[in-house]
């Protein structure tokens, strides 16, 4: 499977490593030619704000619309959740939100840097807890119906699933721990 | 439907080491401004910034000016926290851990600990496992690079030359670390003895970069940057995200140029796009020759 990490800004190596532990070949997506090439795309974390105006300016956020309208399965991790929820709360008035998940999420949630933290996450489909990395990161405040609700942190969900897409608050690329990735896989190569 | 959220807290560990090399690996690939007010960091944020630099006055003028150079103001760097949602940073003096510990009072998102102000202590840089917030201190070589992540520095930044708009020191210390660290990956088991007596760095760090062939925490490029093309280069160099200070509130159009840079840091190995954004930006920063400098900044830190 051809994995594609967007690599505009953001902890895209981390992604690109565990992906391909996970046995995909992982490509940096940086133009149209790189995004029409891959069957599964990961959205990093790093700045949303960055990451959604540097989309537009090299003329990929259209491109990237139409693919995820056509069902492109995609993981969104921490700015990558942002930037593929219904709605952002407290976003920049003209920050895109691709809107394929059914979600409504607030930036900076659980404080500053010095609130980011590390906690063992139970996630039910992966059994033993999954060590979660959160950086500043964003909560989900509302989910709609079709939204599947996968972990939580103080009953605020962190892992969210509609279709094939999967997000997450937290950074399952840091963690050294593949499981997430592998479980994006199987969900993109399911029918 | 909303989420009600439970009193029960899940246990959580701050500060960890994967916490504060965490957020440093959220910035790569973008760019970091310095910004005396809040006006100045709502420019820097509309332009693409991935954080800001809260300080009284950009290095050029420090230079100007003369004087002790030292924190800013509480209030101003509270000013510049409200205007922004991207992260803030702020610098404190080297060795001056009572500054930084006000700055991790007042919630900055990291520290610099800054050959840019004046050092505070000749002898020691601040313990900086002793924090919660995460810190990012300069090198102009491998060695001072390591001591320097030994001291729990979560980011290193290669320190170029302040405020000059000249970007040969930056170059210089870029190909410095970087240029050691392959010479170490060659290296066999018994000469990493003899390069961490040269670089008067740790073994332990010495034998890890050895075998990975990189810093264990992320390498971004400070001092000197002025144009979309410094930013290419030293992003082509092996940096991984880019500081610039004087070089944007200090150029005839910041906007402009502020936008400029954050595409060429995005897109650095793309000429032509380098190329289209590059053009029309108005006058540069005026540079200084590092010949004519009465004083380098670089040479502070040890």
């Amino acid at each position: 499977m051809k994995a594609g990490v967007l690599a505009l800004q953001g902890a895209v190596g981390p992604h690109v490593a565990a992906l391909e532990r996970v046995g995909a070949l992982a490509i940096p997506v940086r133009d149209t030619d790189s995004l029409a090439a891959v069957d599964a795309l990961v959205l990093p974390g790093g700045e949303s704000t960055t990451i959604a105006m540097l989309l537009e300016r090299a003329g990929l956020a259209d491109p990237l619309a139409e693919r995820l309208a056509g069902g492109l399965p995609v993981l969104g991790t921490c700015a990558g959740m942002i930037l593929l929820a219904a709605e952002v709360l407290d976003g920049r008035p003209d920050q895109r939100a691709f809107g394929v998940i059914d979600i409504s999420v607030r930036r900076n949630a659980f404080g500053r840097q010095v609130d980011s933290f590390e906690t063992d996450l139970e996630i039910a489909e992966l059994g033993a807890p999954f060590r979660a990395v959160f950086i500043r990161a964003p909560v989900v405040e509302r989910t709609g119906a079709g939204v599947e609700v996968l972990a939580t942190v103080d009953n605020y969900p962190v892992l969210c699933r509609q279709g094939k897409v999967l997000v997450s608050a937290f950074h399952p690329e840091l963690s050294g721990d593949d499981r997430l990735h592998a479980a994006f896989l199987r969900l993109a190569s399911s029918g | 439907m909303p989420v009600q959220p439970t009193d029960a807290s899940l246990p959580r560990d701050t500060g960890t080491t994967l916490v504060k090399r965490g957020l440093a690996e959220m910035l790569k690939g973008g760019v970091i401004m310095d910004v005396v007010d809040p006006q100045q960091a709502k420019i820097a944020e509309d332009a693409g910034a991935v954080a800001v630099m809260a300080l009284e006055r950009v290095p050029a003028d420090i230079r100007r000016n003369g004087g002790v150079a030292r924190m800013s103001d509480p209030e101003m760097i509270e000013g510049i926290k409200e205007a922004v949602t991207i992260p803030v940073m702020a610098k404190a003096r080297i060795g001056h851990f009572a500054e930084a510990q006000i700055l991790q009072a007042l919630g900055v998102d990291y520290i610099d600990e800054s050959e840019v102000l004046t050092p505070a202590d000749e002898a020691h840089h601040i313990d900086k496992w002793a924090f919660t917030v995460p810190f990012v201190c300069g090198a102009t070589n491998l060695g001072e690079a390591l001591r320097r992540i030994s001291e729990g520095a979560a980011m290193i930044r290669s320190k170029g030359e302040a405020g000059t708009g000249n970007i040969v020191e930056a170059v210089r210390h870029l190909r410095s670390i970087l240029g050691d660290i392959r010479k170490l990956t060659t290296a066999d088991s018994a000469e990493l003895f003899d390069w961490a007596k040269r670089l008067q760095a740790p073994l332990p760090l010495v034998q890890e970069v050895a075998q990975t062939g990189r810093l264990p925490v992320p390498l971004f490029c400070a001092g000197g940057i002025a144009t979309p093309a410094d930013a290419s280069l030293v992003m082509q160099l092996g940096a991984e995200a880019v500081f610039v200070g004087s070089g944007i509130f200090k150029s005839a159009d910041p906007a402009a140029r502020a936008k400029a840079i954050v595409e060429a840091t995005a897109h650095y190995d793309d000429p032509e796009l380098l190329a289209k954004v590059s053009r029309g930006l108005g006058d540069a920063m005026p540079g200084l020759e590092i010949g004519s400098l009465d004083a380098k900044l670089a040479d502070r830190g040890w």
